[in-house]
């Protein structure tokens, strides 16, 4: 597992996102999922770059289906971003470093 | 032109990888821009990424899956030295040599070209798409079948991957109908004995999916008699789609020589386009046979094209 990434499971799930200080990305994957294997080193990078600013953690569908139902996850890799404990942002399908940023830029500090 | 490189090669699937391995082994140091990450078939390793099984590339008696073979493919592209960049071309000028390719701002040039962009699968074209996309409509068989256990769906499709699609998916699904346009398959004979062998599959000859339903997730499809043009629900939970593709070419549009369907024309027997020192091959210049192990086939033969039209340009 990539240094900075929390794996999460049924029983971890709820009290991880709850009490993260930031806001939290759970990659929904599982290990037959090709696009999910080719997005993990951008999640890896991402963990360690935006380290106090958004913390990333990965659910294994196959073994933690539960919660992969409770949010209507038909599709992987899905990343559901949580902050505060509340669902904030769904991204369907993989997506390359740069796209992916855009589409968090709300949860990250400005760059400039 | 110093900083010129040698060859730039745009695409990374069969055909793109086996360019890069058979140029940087000429010691030409290719660079491979080799696409964006997404989950549909137009990514780094092209349509291969999003397939189970592969039984018919020669070489692997018991089959391989399609990722490990690229993966494979792009291991050995990087052993001879090819240099990677995981992101998409977003403008070409070939208008000059040396030729020039722009990642958003940045410039790439190159004295030659190989153009393996290949092709990405075609979508219904229904309003409802975008927002069931991911919800019970999928591009990726492999991604997605695994949360469709014990319920009924739909594969649209008549080819060779429609079958090869609705056939995995019956490990998991209670019940998949295949829907076809015509009243034939277009896939391969040993591919739709596969299909009518199977008691999961129930096929709906020539039958279209005009609309489907569902606020956030989808809850059935309509289906139309492409004869009799008479409508009638489908109660499906997901639907995946196996039309056909279309080639990855709106980047040379105006500028590289096509047909109307958009793939670019080649000259016969070779990877020549019409520009000199631009060469294509793979399923962006093949409508015909699209397989594999042709899009192998054709990069090495852009490779030694390449190789040959540069030493004689530096003569």
């Amino acid at each position: 597992m990539a240094e900075g990434i929390v794996t999460l499971t049924s029983a971890t799930f709820d009290e991880v996102v709850q009490s993260s200080s930031t806001p939290i990305l759970v990659d929904f994957w599982a290990e037959w999922c090709a696009p999910c294997k080719a997005i993990a080193p951008v999640l890896a990078d991402i963990a360690v770059e935006q380290v106090g600013h958004l913390a990333i953690a990965k659910l294994n569908v196959d073994d933690h289906g539960d919660i992969a139902q409770r949010f209507g996850v038909m599709s992987i890799p899905t990343l559901l971003v949580f902050d505060k404990g509340e669902l904030q942002k769904t991204l369907v399908g993989a997506l390359g470093k740069g796209r992916l940023l855009q589409e968090l830029s709300e949860f990250l500090p400005s760059s400039h | 032109m110093s900083t010129a490189r040698n060859v730039i090669i745009i695409g990374s699937g069969p055909a793109g990888l086996t360019a890069a391995i058979y140029t940087a082994r000429a010691s030409l140091a290719p660079l491979v821009i080799e696409g964006e990450l997404s989950s549909t078939s137009d990514q780094p390793g092209g349509q291969l990424m999003l397939t189970t099984e592969v039984e018919n590339f020669p070489g692997f008696p018991t089959g391989i899956m399609g990722p490990e073979l690229m993966t494979n493919f792009r291991d050995q592209a990087e052993r001879f030295g090819t240099e990677f960049i995981t992101d998409k071309v977003t403008r070409v000028d070939f208008s000059a040599r040396p030729f020039r390719v722009w990642i958003r701002d940045t410039e790439y040039t190159a004295n030659s070209i190989i153009v393996s962009t290949g092709a990405q699968s075609l979508m219904l074209g229904l309003p409802e798409e975008e927002s069931l996309i991911g919800h019970g409509l999928s591009t990726c068989a492999t991604c997605d079948g695994f949360f469709f256990r014990n319920q009924e769906i739909a594969v649209v499709g008549g080819g060779d991957s429609a079958i090869e699609e609705a056939t995995f998916l019956t490990k998991f699904a209670s019940k998949v109908y295949l829907v076809v346009r015509r009243d034939a398959f277009r896939a391969s004979r040993i591919m739709q004995d596969r299909a009518l062998a199977n008691e999961k599959i129930e096929i709906v000859w020539n039958s279209q999916i005009t609309a489907l339903h569902g606020e956030t997730h989808l809850t059935g499809a309509t289906l139309v008699d492409t004869i009799t043009k008479e409508s009638r629900p489908l109660d499906v939970t997901g639907v995946f789609v196996a039309i056909g593709h279309r080639p990855n070419t709106d980047l040379f549009k105006g500028i590289l020589h096509m047909e109307d369907s958009g793939y670019l024309i080649t000259k016969p027997g070779s990877s020549y386009t019409d520009i000199p020192g631009v060469f294509a091959c793979g399923d962006v210049q093949d409508h015909t046979y699209r397989q594999a192990i042709t899009a192998a086939g054709s990069g090495c033969m852009a490779a030694i094209d390449c190789e040959r039209w540069l030493e004689a340009e530096h003569d």
